[in-house]
């Protein structure tokens, strides 16, 4: 075969990672390149430099050091049995690109992951290699994500983790049983460890630095995972229920949902069509509920029907409040925060406004309209100085009134 | 001092500031006009256009009078430090009635203290407004920005990139890119004014056009091939993408040409794939006999090897044999015979059951890919396994030929036999000489595949010869226990 170029093994690996959804480079420490010997800085809040238009942000340079397999996984275009075309970089050639984007600022760094050659700790090594190179050859002070592989030594999954802001360590699929049938070189267990591995390092790290203030930082940006959504029977009840667990034993600072896309070459295992991409974005909205607004996991799952569904035509938050229409009206001028931040269409922000302005005087109902993008949705649920939505709560038909009102329109934006 | 109020003077004072993102120049005027008492309705704000530069506008000179005094025991006015945090955001904004807003809120600020935290207040409401524009365009430009090299005359790179703000934002978002590119060369040129960073000091310069600033740079082939690349047709949503970055940024950035193609091919890509996913025996019924198999075979181009002109060799065997043994794939000698297992590996394997005591008379022999891969190397052909796909796809073959001998117990010779009947990548030396299930109940029993014994020497091959006719022994002896 003749030698590839550069920008075609860029195209082959570029296309082999796009299938991660995280491209966050946000909440990492703060570092600039002053007093330093090469380039980048970090200053909290991510940056997305450009949006593909699948919506998707583009904030690292997101690429596989190689798309040469030997798992099998049927969800993967990279998997063994796939006719894609294969390529695999150097770590000094990812190095080159990198180093080349960031100072045309088209990027925030590096979000590198690899396909399983030789051996998983021979290819988390090369990883390591490349961000070692980065940070000591170049003084390079923006901002990298490495993907674990889970079966390499956990010895190496430490060292990953001091030139990384961010490790992340897909679990794949929702259910073990998922995994089993559509992952079948990977093991929960081996995942699973690997992330409790990675979890013990960054508290350790944390404390010690609390002691010491030289002591090395570990993944500073915290550890993140991924599930696939709709390649297995999971309803959103399972996927809502396995998030929180993953969040709750290896705090970890984000799950992302990817629904499953159809890819060049699929396996014959997995289902033809994708899921609507509406879905993913409900899970992301009950993830958003569980993290900032106060839900308990098993109060997300209530939101669901009787096969364990999130609705696509209405977000979550609405959904519950049609379940439990007891909780509402609410005070805006009397109820506590965690009562208003139950109500339909105010977020976080709307919340402490509400809740500083009241401070001063009693809310009408034209203060919140100034609040809110949408009087109409959030008035049956709250009661204002001079406000009141009677029988409005109670009435049968007050779904079709709050819902979105062509929700086919939904799709067809999704699509 | 109070204000005068004689209606025949012009009842406006005119404050003209330096520039206009000049925050210190507003708080100044804005905390005399307080102390001197002017209402919000009698002052009229100006500042220039550009970064720099005068004040103009001569039209309003005549209306420009000394600014009152304050008198000396006027106290500071009262402010706090939420206003003064967004008072600063604000300032940078293009509306020319931002200067207006924030003297009106500082005015109200003296008998309301607390006003900043009323969110609901319409001054209030529209400060943060502007403020978060602001901020956006402040995120946007260090987001959207793209440098371009050029070579400088003693041979450094320069990074010079040209960016049109909305808001007068320059000046504020310098140190950002002098954190970030601190060992860098680099000037950003815009309408408003320019930055030249040499490593050490920051210079500021006049108003540029765009024609100041290079037109291209190679690397940007890279990056567009990237940005196409990282795109995933199968999940249009072209309105999330606008949200994020409107379409006023598209003419300053290499990637956004692609867009619009990008855009229009996406569903024709999304709609080949799912087409390329079907499995390609969708909706074909199972053939009703093994002759058929073995005549349709002939004609099957469903995978590469099956589109290389050499002929299908079927299995061969009773049509209700007991066992089924699965070997890789026709060889040379086979492909020319049409016959499974004549060639030397098959020898190996004829012999070694009949030591086993398994009788062919009981068995079908068949392959897992029905024909023969391989490279020419001269006059000779040379065996070549089947990938994962091809197996995969020939497995329809073999099921027809599983759902009509109905074996009681398969034995797999080799890896590519093993997947073919597992549908996984099985480690054979791990998982043979003992039975699997099928998913129809059926036993299936690994071993490894003849030739890989006509590969070894001396007492690797005697091992391997050993372990290969123990697995054999073992096959004879299950098979007795299914069929009696």
């Amino acid at each position: 075969m003749a030698q590839q170029t550069v920008m075609e093994r860029l195209e082959i690996l570029a296309d082999a990672a796009k299938y991660d959804a995280s491209c966050a480079s946000s909440g990492t420490a703060k570092r600039n390149s002053k007093g330093g010997k090469g380039i980048g800085s970090t200053e909290g809040m991510g940056i997305c430099h450009a949006y593909a238009p699948d919506g998707r942000c583009i904030s690292l340079l997101k690429i596989l050091l190689t798309n040469h397999c030997v798992f099998d996984c049927h969800y993967c275009i990279n998997r063994k049995s796939s006719n894609t075309r294969r390529a695999r970089f150097t770590p000094q050639e990812v190095v080159d690109l990198t180093l080349a984007f960031y100072r045309r600022n088209y990027i925030e760094g590096l979000f590198l992951s690899s396909g399983i050659v030789k051996s998983s700790s021979h290819t988390m090594e090369q990883l390591i290699e490349v961000a070692r190179i980065l940070r000591e050859e170049h003084d390079f002070r923006g901002y990298i994500h490495l993907k674990t592989i889970p079966e390499a030594d956990p010895e190496l999954v430490a060292r990953a983790g001091l030139y990384a802001d961010r490790v992340s360590i897909n679990v794949e699929l929702p259910t073990v049983a998922g995994l089993t049938r559509l992952a079948p070189d990977k093991s929960a267990g081996q995942i699973e460890g690997a992330m409790g591995t990675v979890k013990d390092a960054i508290v350790e790290a944390r404390d010690a630095r609390r002691k010491f203030r030289s002591a090395p930082k570990f993944a500073p940006a915290g550890q993140s995972t991924q599930m696939i959504v709709g390649a297995d029977a999971a309803s959103d009840a399972d996927i809502v229920g396995r998030a929180s667990t993953l969040y709750d034993r290896f705090s970890l600072r984000r799950v992302y949902y990817s629904a499953f896309s159809p890819i060049p070459d699929a396996s014959a295992v997995l289902p033809l069509k994708r899921p609507p991409l509406i879905r993913e974005h409900r899970l992301y909205q009950s993830d958003w509920l569980m993290r900032f607004y106060g839900y308990a996991p098993g109060e997300v799952q209530q939101a669901t029907d009787a096969g364990g569904m999130l609705p696509l035509d209405i977000d979550p938050k609405l959904a519950w409040a049609l379940k439990f229409r007891d909780r509402f009206p609410v005070d805006v001028n009397r109820a506590p925060r965690e009562a208003l931040l139950r109500v339909p269409g105010l977020g976080v922000r709307a919340v402490n406004a509400i809740l500083a302005a009241r401070r001063q005087r009693r809310l009408r109902l034209d203060d919140i309209a100034r609040l809110t993008v949408s009087l109409a949705k959030v008035r049956p649920f709250l009661v204002a100085e001079d406000w009141r939505p009677v029988l409005l709560t109670d009435k049968a038909d007050l779904r079709t009134l709050v819902a979105p009102k062509k929700a086919e329109q939904l799709e067809l934006f999704a699509a | 001092m109070k204000p005068f109020r004689d209606m025949r003077l012009p009842h406006a004072w005119l404050v003209t500031l330096a520039a206009p993102d000049d925050f210190d120049g507003w708080r100044d005027q804005a905390r005399r006009l307080v102390q001197c008492d002017v209402p919000p309705d009698r002052v009229v704000w100006e500042a220039p256009h550009g970064a720099g530069g005068s004040a103009g506008g001569d039209l309003f000179a005549q209306g420009d009078r000394r600014l009152p005094v304050p008198p000396a025991e006027a106290p500071q006015p009262r402010v706090s430090r939420q206003f003064l945090q967004i008072a600063q955001s604000v300032i940078l904004h293009s509306d020319s009635k931002r200067f207006d807003l924030l003297y009106r809120l500082l005015w109200r600020l003296q008998s309301r203290p607390r006003l900043m935290e009323d969110a609901a207040d319409a001054d209030v409401g529209q400060a943060d407004r502007l403020a978060r524009q602001v901020r956006r365009d402040i995120h946007k430009m260090r987001a959207f920005l793209r440098f371009r090299v050029v070579e400088e005359e003693d041979g450094a790179e320069r990074y010079v990139a040209w960016f049109e703000p909305e808001h007068h934002i320059l000046r504020a978002n310098a140190g950002f890119f002098v954190r970030r590119f601190t060992t860098m060369r680099w000037s950003i040129l815009t309408p408003q004014g320019t930055l030249n960073w040499d490593g050490e000091t920051l210079q500021e310069g006049p108003p540029a056009e765009r024609a100041d600033a290079p037109s291209g740079d190679p690397t940007e082939d890279l990056w567009r091939r990237y940005y196409a690349s990282i795109f995933n047709p199968a999940r249009l949503k072209i309105g999330a993408m606008l949200k994020e970055m409107p379409r006023k940024y598209w003419k300053n950035m290499p990637e956004a040409t692609l867009i619009p193609e990008l855009v229009a091919t996406a569903q024709a890509r999304e709609a080949t794939m799912v087409e390329s996913g079907k499995p390609v025996f969708q909706d074909q019924e199972r053939p009703v006999n093994l002759k058929q198999i073995a005549k349709d075979i002939e004609a099957c181009r469903r995978c590469p090897i099956g589109c290389n002109g050499t002929s299908a060799v079927a299995g061969e065997g009773p049509s209700h044999a007991p066992l089924m043994i699965v070997g890789e794939q026709p060889g040379d000698v086979e492909e020319q015979q049409g016959r499974p297992f004549v060639g030397p590996a098959g020898q190996v394997l004829r012999s070694h059951l009949e030591q086993a005591g398994i009788d062919l008379g009981d068995a079908w022999l068949t392959n897992a890919v029905k024909h023969f891969k391989f490279v020419p190397r001269g006059k000779r052909r040379l065996h070549q396994s089947p990938t994962a796909k091809e197996i995969d796809i020939c497995r329809w073959w073999v099921e027809s030929e599983r759902l009509l001998v109905r074996p009681r117990l398969i034995l797999a010779l080799g890896a590519s036999a093993a997947r073919s009947l597992l549908g996984r990548t099985v480690s054979v030396q791990k998982e043979r000489s003992r039975p699997h299930v099928l998913d129809d109940g059926t036993e299936l029993w690994l071993t490894t595949h003849p030739s890989y014994l006509l590969r070894l020497q001396d007492d690797a091959r005697a091992g391997e010869e050993q372990r290969f006719a123990e697995d054999l022994r073992a096959v004879a002896a299950r098979l007795k226990e299914l069929t009696s």
